[in-house]
């Protein structure tokens, strides 16, 4: 019995980019650009030293956070973050329902079509953040501006997978009700809303917590809401405050997060 | 019993119980909803509000036509956009990596004590959007790229951790006992074992989080953190408004191209 024939050593084929010369030219690359970005990058180190102590002073608040000093700014941008969320992801909702089945090929067409999936598209393609200065600039500061912004994000978040979601329905179901006579609203009634609507409130409330998050966020460019008075506590170097703020926003995300998870998990 | 004069009186979808706590359900949600309203326009001026589409129209007229003249000025700005993003999310992938494996319950070393610690470093960098990280970080480093490469960089972590211990957990544990049981060591385990099963996944939240990552660092200039966003700053703090379209419109450029990149390479992965 001879074991010669047989390979004593074994090497892992690679897995993702079979051909050699992919492999080297795609590495030589990749090492090109990154002697070439790091090159271009101009770091005062200097600075970065004495930003180092600063950091250490933040690292401090944040583990000895003062709820307490400014806690009249904190209640008040916590209220407008915690409103604007609910009533921007309300109307988001409300806003979406039509765009999202006006942009659903097998229901409507094709002009109602491209209409709802371009309006898609704008609300997607623009940051949150960038609608938000705009905003501002066109509504004044406050959350009222914040409010739109979130709302007119959430329409292009829901009616994409919304759409999406209907597109995907069983095309089964939607013939037996149409074999019955219905007419086009009772088949939305019948044989669609049945089967979009769990993932819809799931969908809906995933998009609850999205929006709470960015409304931490919009605030720094004057929409209100707890980023602005996180701007402000950081402006003023007051790192205690924003490690507390910072804490809020974590906790909440979290129990949210969590309290979402829970009912998704409910209602599915 | 009387004889039914409909079919609709025979079946109905609800109890009465359910279809009543299901209205008092909805009468909650638009009480707080009004409520919620109250309170966040109490201090809004209306004045403002109707003044908007006046000033939409104004704002508008000024923005077009966009600066093209401006563009040669933007490439070296988009150039650092550019770098923000990519050496951010190396930066975060190298550190999710072990995280991942540190929260993963079959990769874990212990799950009373290392994985909670893990899950909370996720968390909290997925709550905390990189432009306000990247506000933190301007104010300890001082303004520039690195700020905005390490707030891209912490951003990322929760996120591709995430996805990617989500995955471990996934893994067919047939396969590695399979490795473990030829007398594997814990790295040999990893290598053979974890990383074929996962390559694939890992490139796929690789790839996805870098085309966030592009969309997020064209902004993070607004607080400072370099890139094209510093040019935007620039642009509106003086008005200049057909300068601020000539920068949309590259941004919405290069996120469309990025997107498509993300797209094709994770359907060549996948």
């Amino acid at each position: 019995m001879s074991t010669s024939n047989y390979p004593r050593h074994w090497k892992r084929p690679p897995q993702i980019i079979q051909h050699p010369g992919w492999r080297l030219g795609l590495g030589i690359a990749a090492m090109v650009y990154l002697v070439l970005a790091i090159g271009s990058l101009e770091i005062d180190w200097q600075r970065v030293s004495i930003g180092l102590e600063r950091g250490q002073r933040f690292v401090v608040g944040f583990l000895q956070p003062d709820f307490v000093s400014r806690q009249r700014d904190i209640v008040q941008g916590l209220s407008e973050s915690l409103t604007m969320t609910l009533t921007s992801t309300v109307v988001g909702i409300l806003i979406s329902i039509p765009i999202g089945i006006g942009a659903a090929r097998n229901l409507t067409p094709r002009p109602v079509y491209l209409v709802c999936r371009s309006i898609i598209a704008v609300s997607r393609s623009l940051q949150e953040i960038i609608i938000a200065i705009f905003l501002v600039a066109m509504f004044g500061f406050g959350p009222f501006a914040g409010f739109l912004t979130l709302a007119f994000a959430t329409i292009g978040f829901l009616a994409k997978l919304l759409a999406d979601d209907i597109e995907e329905a069983s095309h089964a179901q939607l013939e037996a009700i149409h074999a019955t006579g219905a007419s086009w609203w009772q088949m939305i009634n019948y044989a669609v809303e049945p089967q979009v609507l769990p993932r819809l409130i799931g969908l809906s409330l995933y998009r609850l917590d999205i929006n709470f998050r960015e409304s931490a966020v919009i605030g720094i460019v004057g929409a209100g809401g707890i980023g602005a008075t996180l701007n402000t506590a950081i402006d003023r170097y007051e790192y205690d405050s924003a490690g507390a703020i910072l804490l809020i926003i974590i906790a909440i995300v979290m129990v949210s997060e969590y309290t979402s998870g829970l009912v998704r998990k409910w209602v599915q | 019993m009387n004889e039914p004069q409909h079919y609709s009186q025979l079946w109905q979808w609800r109890t009465p119980r359910v279809q009543l706590l299901l209205w008092a359900g909805w009468l909650a949600l638009v009480a707080l909803f009004v409520w919620c309203w109250q309170v966040m326009t109490q201090d809004t001026i209306w004045a403002f509000v109707l003044d908007a589409p006046a000033q939409a129209a104004d704002i508008g007229s000024r923005m077009v036509p966009p600066r093209w003249g401006y563009l040669p000025e933007l490439m070296a700005p988009l150039w650092d956009t550019l770098n923000i993003a990519t050496l951010g999310t190396l930066g975060g992938v190298i550190m999710a990596v072990p995280v991942a494996f540190l929260a993963a319950r079959n990769t874990t070393p212990s799950v009373a004590l290392v994985r909670p610690v893990a899950l909370f470093i996720i968390v909290t960098s997925r709550s905390i959007n990189s432009l306000i990280w990247a506000l933190l970080l301007v104010a300890v480093i001082g303004p520039g790229l690195l700020a905005g490469i390490v707030a891209i960089a912490l951003r990322s972590i929760g996120f591709v951790a995430k996805l990617l211990y989500e995955a471990i957990e996934e893994t067919d544990a047939r396969q590695i006992e399979a490795i473990a049981a030829t007398g594997a060591g814990r790295a040999q385990v990893l290598n053979y074992a974890y990383l074929p099963q996962l390559l694939p996944a890992f490139c796929g939240i690789s790839v996805f989080r870098w085309d966030i990552n592009i969309r997020e660092s064209t902004i993070l200039g607004l607080v400072g953190a370099g890139g094209i966003g510093l040019k935007l700053q620039a642009s509106l703090n003086v008005l200049a408004w057909p300068q601020v379209t000539m920068i949309l419109l590259l941004i919405l450029g290069t996120v469309v191209i990025s997107e498509w990149v993300s797209a094709r390479i994770r359907r060549a992965i996948i």
